[in-house]
């Protein structure tokens, strides 16, 4: 039972990537933005003098919530049914949407609001809600431009990254209905006024809201919104009916382990101290907010990432998106190249667990890194992402032993070479020789393309030439001088 | 099998994992006045120098003047006004930032003598009937509530509707929302922050400064779609 929907790459990543690269307007937007994020978040996670503590805290919190997700699963479920919310389940991206999609044709409404959820994104709900004649209407600012410029996002957490404010402003006044094009700047002021008129009437009038969770609350069976907008405060509280899509690896605890998340989270997102709002809410309350409330807790391949000791990991993420912004990879190819909701480091050992690696391009995937570690020195849950990007290789190649494949054959050469110390002594030589004419070329000691199978690893990066002589070498005619 | 039943069965056909206990190293403020969360307590490397909020285990004393201080000054970094006053001198202070405001909405539990200076119109919603949508969408109209806590650390204001904050519609639709926090209501950070709650079931609000999207270019931009403006009167406990 493996995931299904928008975490299948449908291009191997070195594909994908060259055609991003080629585009000099997505880099320096791309660069400009990681960077602004990634330096306000040093300045406010360097504020706190306990952040090793409350990261060391959160993974075990995560943890602890793996170790024991059936029986939290059950915990939350009562306590959210005993406040008076509807708990439903799903295998599959297919199964919660058709639940989802069921729900809201019980309403007898065609239109409904959406606030930003990657679990929403992950299992193609507006697609599936516009196939059943129902409008899912997204009221995130960044998932508005994105949805009305029709296109996919590209971060976790700013979606429509890859834009400048000239290119919103086109896409405005292009496609937002009753814009005033004349009147239209393309000040982030101005531009954000526009999308705040198109949204209130809907928010106003709207019966249905559709919501993701950054938090569950086992003990006590709460919902938790963490929102900068107050977008997601409007489809929280206004419409009569509110259904919550939410990945079962979203629980936590207890209610007052969100002492430690709500300061992990908005540091390591929008490097903020807090985001603006966070609602917390626990089924329906009387006279406040909607009054029909529905819980879809999606399996989605996590079940599956679950069963790997090294690898379920990766479901501790808060999606806090720190590892996209310090990533030298993600920086130059942005996060369409993926292929998948799941952008960066942490969509390269996600996607390809949830699925299974055999989904589309999704092998390609734990190959779209260069070990860094930058990614685990960001990440707020401390999930070692260049171990389980290692561990997915090994597991690729492992799984296509006696099938030719490219890893195969560069990593079988390879341990051929290492395995004997003349050979090894051998190759380098040749290497050097067979480096010579590239040497001639503009970089001195760097390759810009070798051949096949190595070109997967040159043509999304440079690769150091060998060294002139070798340490042994240098060594051996050391006395001759 | 339904869809429920499959996915517990997976996830119990998962060779058992070692049970995690969780440390809890971090500063956890004043901890006497309720019981820990789970797990057992720090590891020792909790600096007890950043606990400043609260010098008993109720906290009551939690005026310290640095506190504020920190609260101001984070509060103004999110571009929240704030102003000060003293207990005798609220009404007169409220209707100061009211000034050129012509109506009011308020909770049903705000104190009455709040509003004693204020010469414009006043809104209580349910009396006699709840404020609607519409109502609480006319241009101009500002609201006043109290809060339940407020974090010095993040500049955050919890509002958990109490009766003097009301429901979560009334800070939510006006473009101008003036809270009202007293010294005393002042904690540190955010761990002692929701301990002080009285029942974490009920719709609890965290609002740090005006709504903001930071969406074009990572530039910061106030009011989208909550209150555009937020006005902080902190009173002397
Ligand atoms: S893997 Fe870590 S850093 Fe990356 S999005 Fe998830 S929580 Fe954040």
């Amino acid at each position: 039972m493996t995931g299904t929907g928008n975490i299948v790459a449908r291009q191997p990543f070195p594909q994908a990537a060259k055609v991003r690269l080629a585009d000099p307007q997505l880099r320096s937007n791309l660069r400009r933005a990681t960077h602004t994020i990634r330096d306000k978040r040093l300045r406010v996670v360097g504020e706190l003098p306990d952040w090793e503590a409350l990261r060391v805290s959160g993974a075990a919190i995560k943890d602890d919530v793996l170790a024991r997700l059936p029986d939290l699963l059950d915990q939350f479920e009562a306590a959210a049914t005993a406040a008076g919310a509807t708990v439903h389940w799903a295998r599959d991206a297919e199964e919660a949407c058709a639940v989802v999609t069921r729900l809201v044709r019980q309403t007898g409404t065609d239109e409904v609001v959406k606030i930003k959820s990657m679990a929403t994104q992950e299992i193609g709900l507006n697609e599936a809600l516009e196939a059943a004649g129902i409008a899912a209407v997204e009221t995130d600012l960044a998932e508005l431009i994105v949805q009305l410029a029709d296109d996919q996002p590209s971060h976790i957490l700013v979606p429509a990254i890859h834009y400048n404010r000239r290119q919103i402003r086109d896409i405005f006044a292009e496609r937002m209905p009753g814009v005033d094009v004349s009147a239209l700047t393309d000040e982030p002021a101005a531009l954000a006024e526009a999308a705040r008129r198109h949204l209130r009437a809907k928010f106003l009038s709207a019966r249905v809201a559709i919501s993701g969770a950054n938090f569950a609350i086992a003990e006590t069976g709460t919902l938790v919104v963490v929102e900068s907008e107050g977008n997601g405060r409007m489809c929280l509280t206004l419409p009569e009916t509110l259904i919550s899509v939410v990945g079962i690896e979203k629980l936590l605890p207890t209610f007052g382990d969100l002492e430690v998340f709500l300061q992990l989270l908005p540091r390591s997102s929008t490097g903020e101290r807090m985001n603006p709002y966070t609602s917390m809410w626990t089924g329906v309350s009387d006279g406040d907010g909607p009054q029909q409330m529905h819980i879809v807790l999606v399996d989605n391949g996590r079940t599956e990432t679950r069963a790997d000791p090294v690898g379920r990991q990766a479901l501790r993420c808060i999606r806090c998106s720190a590892c996209l912004n310090v990533c030298p990879v993600y920086e130059r190819v942005g996060g369409h190249a993926y292929g998948s909701v799941y952008p960066g480091p942490i969509g390269a050992i996600l996607s390809p667990q949830m699925t299974g690696p055999d989904a589309g391009a999704n092998r390609t995937l734990p190959y779209a890194s260069t070990l860094c570690g930058a990614c685990f020195e960001a990440c707020p849950v401390r999930i070692d992402i260049p171990e389980v990007l290692v561990h997915l290789r090994q597991r690729g190649v492992d799984a296509h032993r006696g099938r030719p494949s490219a890893e195969r054959t560069a990593m079988g050469a390879m341990s051929w070479v290492m395995r004997d110390r003349r050979r090894y002594a051998a190759a380098l030589r040749a290497a050097r020789r067979g480096a010579a004419p590239l040497r001639l070329g503009g970089r001195r000691d760097h390759v810009r393309h070798l051949p096949w199978p190595l070109s997967g690893w040159t043509g999304t990066r440079d690769a150091p030439l060998p060294a002139a002589q070798t340490f042994r070498e240098w060594w051996a005619g050391r006395g001759r001088g | 099998m339904t869809a429920r039943e499959e996915i517990m069965r997976r996830l119990r056909a998962v060779r058992p994992i070692p049970p995690v206990t969780v440390p809890r190293g971090y500063d956890r403020g004043p901890i006497a006045a309720g019981p820990a969360p789970t797990g057992p307590a720090a590891d020792g490397n909790a600096p007890a120098t950043t606990t400043s909020g609260g010098t008993d285990a109720s906290g009551t004393d939690a005026s310290a003047p640095e506190l504020i201080e920190l609260l101001v000054d984070r509060l103004v970094d999110y571009r929240a006004t704030v102003t000060h006053c003293d207990p005798a001198g609220l009404a007169r202070a409220l209707a100061g930032l009211l000034d050129d405001v012509p109506a009011v909405a308020v909770p049903p539990g705000l104190p009455g003598g709040w509003l004693s200076a204020y010469p414009g119109t006043v809104r209580r919603d349910g009396a006699p009937r709840p404020l609607t949508v519409t109502d609480l969408d006319e241009p101009g109209l500002a609201v006043v509530t109290g809060c339940a806590v407020a974090v010095a650390e993040t500049g955050t204001l919890i509002l958990d509707t109490g009766t003097d904050q009301g429901r979560r519609l009334l800070t939510l639709v006006p473009d101008h929302h003036i809270c009202v926090v007293r010294t005393d209501q002042v904690v540190d950070r955010v761990p002692e922050a929701l301990r002080r709650l009285a029942d974490p079931t009920r719709p609890v609000t965290l609002v740090s400064g005006p709504s903001a999207t930071s969406d074009i270019e990572l530039n910061r931009v106030e009011g989208v779609h909550g209150p555009r403006r937020l006005d902080v009167l902190i009173v002397a406990g």
